[in-house]
């Protein structure tokens, strides 16, 4: 930098210096590929290294060093004593430099396997990534596993980096090669920008100055690359989205929204919907320290004030009407395990997303990707720094966009209940539509706890209701007369002086599930709950005649395994869509203007069951009836003896 | 796009002040740490911008180890009271009664007792669940690895081998009661940084830090300024004016002057571009052990 002020005022060095960008950009590689040396040169060519840093360095370069006598760039940048003494970068190290253009940052990163979640952590934050190549081994498994990496935490930006050029006579050959290689492998990920860049870290040819003994090379040096490449377009400017992060009430006469923009672009005077409210009002004022804006854009901090009083805590989103992000409860992801404690799919992990903190749950590991070879795997559960694809329901809905779309409203983190350690981190992917994404119903951890002991025996109940405990099932679609079914036979077993209770949607939905929606999510949890009554009241002897549509063929299975198989009947009303339609012509003729959604059958699949007790006509329920009576005779259950 | 691209200031602006909002509807009882240096003082300001038009939400608080230079002390009260903070000034009380200080003590003793546990005890005191510091992370090498919320145990104790992860800008902000997290919203700053923005905000910073004649003693190769006449008089009979400034602020018989004619920002930024050595070089604790700001860290020191 000396030679950028002389013989320039200090007034306009300043005044040009203030309006320098930055650049954040992450170095993946070890030590053998010379990336710290690679680090120790930019900042040294730079002047980024204080004489007094430099000769405790030569001090410790002898003491310490693995690079002969010659200066150990690394020592540099390994800042902790472990990682001292054991010559490896452990955690994310984060340097920083400036030239006369531009301000970086460098997220220094751990090349071996194990130190997977340290590369991901620096990824996060860069633009850009500069993949180290030894030119003598060319393109091997860990460049693989960076670049998967890089390309999985969504940066656009990498530079090749193929070193000690010096070992291969800086051969355009053998460049030329590993490039071919590189291309052939990366068309599968998605990376839009790559650099090839032929140096040398240790010469110092190509880092700063362009090379002379590579006269073949036209490219720019990595310096000359990083300081001309264009990042600021990366951001997305289009889908206006705010999470509000802190309500300003400092007077009654103010009240402000304060936030950082995670995206979009947004103007004074502009409509914005509030997200979940899906209240409406116009922004009044973008305010800041410096005074009013015309307009805010990402990734400013501002606070927003509105025409209206609407009631908007953190956690709520500001959009525009007409660009609306996902509102799910129900999504996949793909997940990175950052924990030394592995997965327990029955927690209850918090999720942070946005400013939005709530409760989250696993259903489903689709697959786990292999890091070096990008092979996919069935696992049961995640260890540290394991990636791989899942489903994931939370209690409330999140606002978000896919993360190749949109990485500030696509990422979020999973912290863990009891220890509080951020223990994953996810980047939503949106290819399947919520509905079609499997749910989990069961609940793998009810073995842990401890049951009470009623004084009064199954068997002793069983016995004065001359009855057995169990579950008939009722499933069909909306109007294939399921409850004129459930009704007749709860009637005729009760005047036959059975104990037994009819359950339906309409008498669960208005009280124990009533926050619940029709949302395949929900609808899981509401069978869940139903499955959980039902298993309560079959263990006290009653029996359970169950109308509920469950179009999903999983869920009924899980519903059975909570209930317990051998007290399951399942019975199907097997009724065409036409039956149903005359029936209930009103609740298909909304579906049919799309006025009502998830509905069975017709907008979202009901899966016809193949292990029922019973395949009935609802057109015949009087001899419906009398064949379920008799079963039950025959079966014992009712009545027993 | 330029239209719609931030200066690398702008851009730590709206970072400081995204991280200052988060804490402040997190935590129950946040503070922030004000040390009087221009680190503090920026990270006030940026304070005072985060919540514009209201006020700051939370108290600040300086830990007086009773060494700083008097003109900190005289700079702290007026600037707080002319603005209206809500200042609480913390020491510690028993190694005051004591006499413990860094000609007496040296400079290990006097930092852990009259700084490091009187932050600790001015923290349970108030029962703070979060503290902001202005620590950068280009100021020293075990600092470069922390993160922007650093998690505390029980014991305040930092355990740079078992560090939460820290992704995007997603701050894990979750303790249980007794622990505690300390938050460095200008991690990501340099100290040219730091001295552009005073520059751009007119942010006032205490004198010490312009180049004036000074009385100093030579000890141990450090420039040390006669504050005060706790200074054994056989040193002070040795000061001589020189014309020096501090590049940083802390405990007077600690903390060590250049020589510099640097008596305006612009000056100390030219000078600053030219220097040879580090910030840190004027502090004498840094020096006082192997890997020590490590180990003072992981003590509990900020």
């Amino acid at each position: 930098m000396t030679e950028n002020i002389q013989g320039l005022d200090i007034q306009a060095f300043l005044d040009q210096d203030q309006n320098k960008d930055l650049l954040r950009f992450l170095t993946a590689g070890s030590v053998d590929d010379g990336k710290s040396t690679l680090i120790g040169r930019l900042l040294f060519d730079s002047k980024k290294i204080y004489e007094d840093q430099l000769s405790a360095l030569e001090r410790d370069s002898k003491r310490e060093g693995h690079a002969g006598d010659d200066i150990d760039y690394a020592l540099l940048t390994d800042g902790l004593k472990a990682e001292r003494e054991q010559g490896i970068t452990i955690d994310v190290a984060y340097r920083y430099f400036s030239t006369s253009r531009r301000k970086f940052i460098i997220a220094d990163t751990p090349g071996h396997e194990q130190y997977t979640r340290n590369m991901v952590t620096g990824a996060s934050t860069a633009n850009l990534a500069i993949i180290l190549v030894d030119a003598t081994k060319g393109i091997i498994t860990q460049t693989r596993r960076h670049t998967y990496l890089v390309s999985l935490l969504g940066i656009r930006h990498v530079v090749l980096a193929v070193n000690k050029m010096d070992l291969v006579g800086y051969d355009e050959e053998v460049f030329n090669r590993i490039c071919d290689d590189y291309r052939n492998f990366v068309t599968q990920l998605e990376i839009p920008d790559i650099e090839f860049i032929p140096l040398s870290a240790l010469r110092g040819e190509n880092v700063v100055e362009p090379s002379t003994l590579m006269p073949w090379f036209h490219g720019k040096s990595v310096l000359e690359h990083l300081e001309s490449v264009h990042v600021s377009s990366d951001r997305n400017f289009s889908d206006f989205r705010y999470p509000v992060q802190y309500v300003l009430r400092p007077d009654r006469d103010f009240r402000g929204f304060s936030a950082r923009i995670a995206s979009g672009i947004v103007r004074k005077g502009d409509r914005i919907t509030v997200l979940p409210s899906m209240k409406s009002s116009v922004i009044t004022n973008l305010v800041t320290y410096e005074g009013e804006r015309e307009y805010a854009f990402p990734p400013q901090s501002v606070t927003i004030t509105l025409a209206d009083e609407i009631d908007i805590s953190r956690g709520d989103m500001l959009v525009h009407p007409d660009n609306m992000p996902k509102v799910e409860r129900h999504f996949e992801a793909m997940l990175v395990w950052m924990d030394e404690k592995s997965m327990e799919l029955s927690t209850q992990f918090y999720i942070k997303h946005t400013s939005s903190t709530t409760k989250a749950r696993i259903d489903e590991i689709r697959y786990k990707v292999d890091v070096n070879t990008l092979e996919k795997s069935k696992i049961e559960k995640f260890q540290l720094n394991d990636i791989g694809r899942v489903v994931i329901t939370t209690s409330k809905p999140l606002y978000f966009d896919p993360y190749r779309r949109n990485r500030q409203t696509g990422s979020f983190i999973l912290i863990d209940p009891v220890t509080h350690n951020t223990c994953a981190v996810g980047m939503i992917i949106d290819k399947l539509e919520a509905r079609q994404l499997p749910s989990r119903i069961t609940d793998s951890d009810k073995v842990n706890i401890a049951h009470g002991r009623s004084l009064i025996s199954l068997q002793e109940r069983e016995s004065r209701y001359n009855q057995t405990g169990c579950s008939i099932w009722i499933t069909g679609l909306h109007g294939s007369g399921k409850n004129e079914l459930a009704f007749i036979l709860e009637r005729r077993l009760f005047s036959a002086g059975a104990v037994v209770v009819g359950l339906d949607g309409s008498s669960l939905r208005t009280g124990l599930t009533r926050e619940l929606d029709f949302s395949p999510a929900d609808r899981a949890e509401y069978l869940r709950r139903v499955a959980h009554l039902c298993k309560l009241l079959n263990d006290q002897g009653i029996i359970t005649i169950c109308s509920f549509i469950s179009p999903n063929a999983n869920e009924r299975d899980q519903v059975a395994e909570i209930i317990g198989r051998e007290r399951f009947h399942l019975v199907f009303m097997n009724a065409s869509i036409d039956y149903c339609r005359s029936n209930k012509p009103e609740l298909y003729e909304k579906a049919d203007r799309g006025e009502t959604v998830n509905l069975p059958g017709i907008d979202i699949p009901f899966d016809e069951p193949l292990d029922t007790t019973f395949v009935f006509d609802p057109a015949h329920n009087e001899g419906n009836l009398e064949t379920l009576v008799g079963y039950l005779a025959e079966k014992h259950i009712f009545p027993s003896h | 796009m330029k239209e719609y691209s931030l200066t690398n200031l702008q851009e730590l602006e709206a970072e400081a002040i995204h991280i200052i909002r988060e804490v402040a509807a997190e935590f129950q009882n946040p503070v922030m740490l004000y040390s009087i240096g221009k680190d503090s003082s920026v990270m006030v300001r940026l304070a005072e911008k985060a919540f514009y038009p209201g006020k700051v939400p939370f108290p600040l608080m300086h830990i007086d180890s009773k060494w700083k230079f008097r003109e900190m002390i005289e700079f702290r009260d007026n600037y707080a009271r002319e603005k209206g903070w809500d200042l609480i000034v913390h020491y510690n009380e028993e190694g005051f009664r004591s006499g413990v200080g860094p000609f007496t003590h040296g400079s290990k003793v006097h930092t852990d007792i009259m700084k490091t546990q009187a932050l600790l005890h001015g923290l349970s005191k108030y029962g703070f669940d979060a503290a902001f510091g202005g620590a950068r992370r280009d100021e020293e090498k075990s600092r470069a690895k922390e993160r922007i919320f650093s998690f505390r145990d029980r014991f305040h104790q930092w355990d740079p081998k078992n560090q939460r992860p820290e992704l995007w800008d997603i701050y894990n902000a979750k303790v249980h009661k007794g622990e505690s997290i300390r938050v460095f919203p200008l991690s990501n700053w340099t100290e040219l940084d730091i001295w552009q923005y005073i520059r751009l905000e007119n942010i006032p910073i205490v004198p010490l830090y312009y180049a004036k004649e000074r009385p100093i003693v030579e000890m141990d190769g450090n420039l040390i300024m006669v504050d005060d006449d706790r200074m054994p008089e056989e040193l002070r009979k040795k000061a001589k004016m020189r014309k020096v400034r501090f590049r940083t602020l802390g405990c007077y018989p600690l903390t060590g002057a250049v020589d510099s004619e640097a008596d305006t920002i612009e000056k100390i930024v030219e000078e600053m571009m030219t220097v040879t050595k580090s910030e840190r070089t004027t502090r004498v604790i840094d020096f006082d052990q192997e890997a020590s700001m490590e180990q003072k860290k992981r003590e509990g020191y900020f």
